[in-house]
């Protein structure tokens, strides 16, 4: 039982202070998005209602940078919903994970977004009867929630920000940060085609698509193996 | 109309969440549906992993970053902590662009 409860201490810790870190991480990139807003002719409270309702960094510079080239809101509006759709695919899978109910289910809704997903997900599943998936999910998304805000507010206000994230290799960091926990959920060959299938399809596409399209097409191959396999095992 | 756009595509990113969360239990239970459902973020977090490697907006390029992933590959590979592959990546891909190895 002691046993039990030290290894669930260091386990907590560690999945605590990767929470954090993701949202250090991300959040640089927050600064860039209130600079984004405000720059294109957002208000400091629009750009803020972006981060606090839309909370999907991906949506958001969508439609930021969609109204600053020219586009209607409806374009803008219809392209930042093609690139929150994939959220819908992680809380299907999240939401028996977390078994939240009542308001907690509303903000677990709100925070599931790739980085609090991928963290639930690299997890084991049953390690400490599902307390680590569902505690890495919480506090990877409120650290980010909370740090991508604030972040926001930083860049909104103040233009000139901390020069930028490239210099610094934060988008490296954060492919990279992806990259180590999709590695733990590859578990089988089918897992390791599907992610190969994904990660080409949306390269594949990128020249041709719009933006967003790409990553939402890679859903695909989990529908086509997911069917075929488990067709072949009925 | 800028206040429409930014409430009318948080409502609906709100919604696309909402949605994933309220399929009922014995849709999901379905075999098929539940094995589609399992890889889903597989393949849909690779892309992304895979885009943010090699894409700059519609083009695809190999800069600093391919690198740094290399470098997070193989610190993978042995094991290395998150938090130590995250920097190992960024401090990859800086040093690249720092000493103009590298866009």
């Amino acid at each position: 039982m002691n046993a039990v409860l030290t290894d669930w201490n260091i386990a907590r810790r560690q999945i605590v202070g990767n929470a954090v870190s993701i949202g250090f991480a991300v959040a640089m990139y927050g600064v860039s998005f209130g600079a984004l807003g405000t720059t294109t002719g957002l208000t400091i409270p629009q750009t803020m209602a972006l981060s606090l309702l839309m909370f999907t960094g991906a949506s958001q510079f969508t439609i930021v940078s969609t109204l600053a080239s020219g586009g209607t809101a409806l374009t803008a509006v219809i392209a930042s919903w093609l690139m929150g759709t994939r959220n819908a695919a992680y809380s299907m899978r999240m939401t028996p994970i977390l078994k939240a109910s009542g308001a907690g289910r509303l903000v677990a809704v709100q925070l599931t977004i790739d980085e609090s997903t991928a963290m639930g997900l690299a997890q084991d599943e049953t390690a400490f009867e599902g307390r680590a998936s569902r505690l890495a999910f919480w506090s990877t998304g409120l650290s980010v929630y909370l740090l991508w805000n604030l972040a926001t507010f930083i860049g909104a206000i103040s233009v000139s920000a901390i020069g930028d994230p490239k210099s610094f290799g934060l988008d490296a960091a954060i492919a990279a940060g992806l990259f180590a926990l999709v590695w733990p959920q590859i578990k089988s060959r089918t897992d390791l085609s599907v992610a190969f299938g994904g990660a080409l399809i949306a390269l594949a596409l990128t020249p041709i698509v719009p933006p967003g399209i790409p990553v939402l097409a890679a859903a695909l191959v989990s529908v086509i193996v997911g069917w075929a396999t488990s067709r072949r095992l009925s | 109309m800028m206040w429409f756009a930014v409430l009318a595509g948080a409502a609906g990113c709100y919604a696309l969440k909402f949605v994933g969360s309220v399929i009922p239990a014995h849709i999901l239970e379905q075999p098929t549906v539940k094995k589609i459902v399992l890889l889903l973020p597989i393949s849909l977090l690779s892309a992304l992993v895979a885009v943010q490697t090699f894409a700059t907006s519609q083009s695809l390029v190999v800069d600093a970053r391919v690198p740094a992933l290399a470098a997070a590959t193989v610190a993978l590979r042995f094991k290395t902590p998150f938090i130590l592959v995250v920097l190992i990546a960024a401090a990859t891909a800086a040093a690249l662009r720092y000493f103009g190895l590298a866009v």
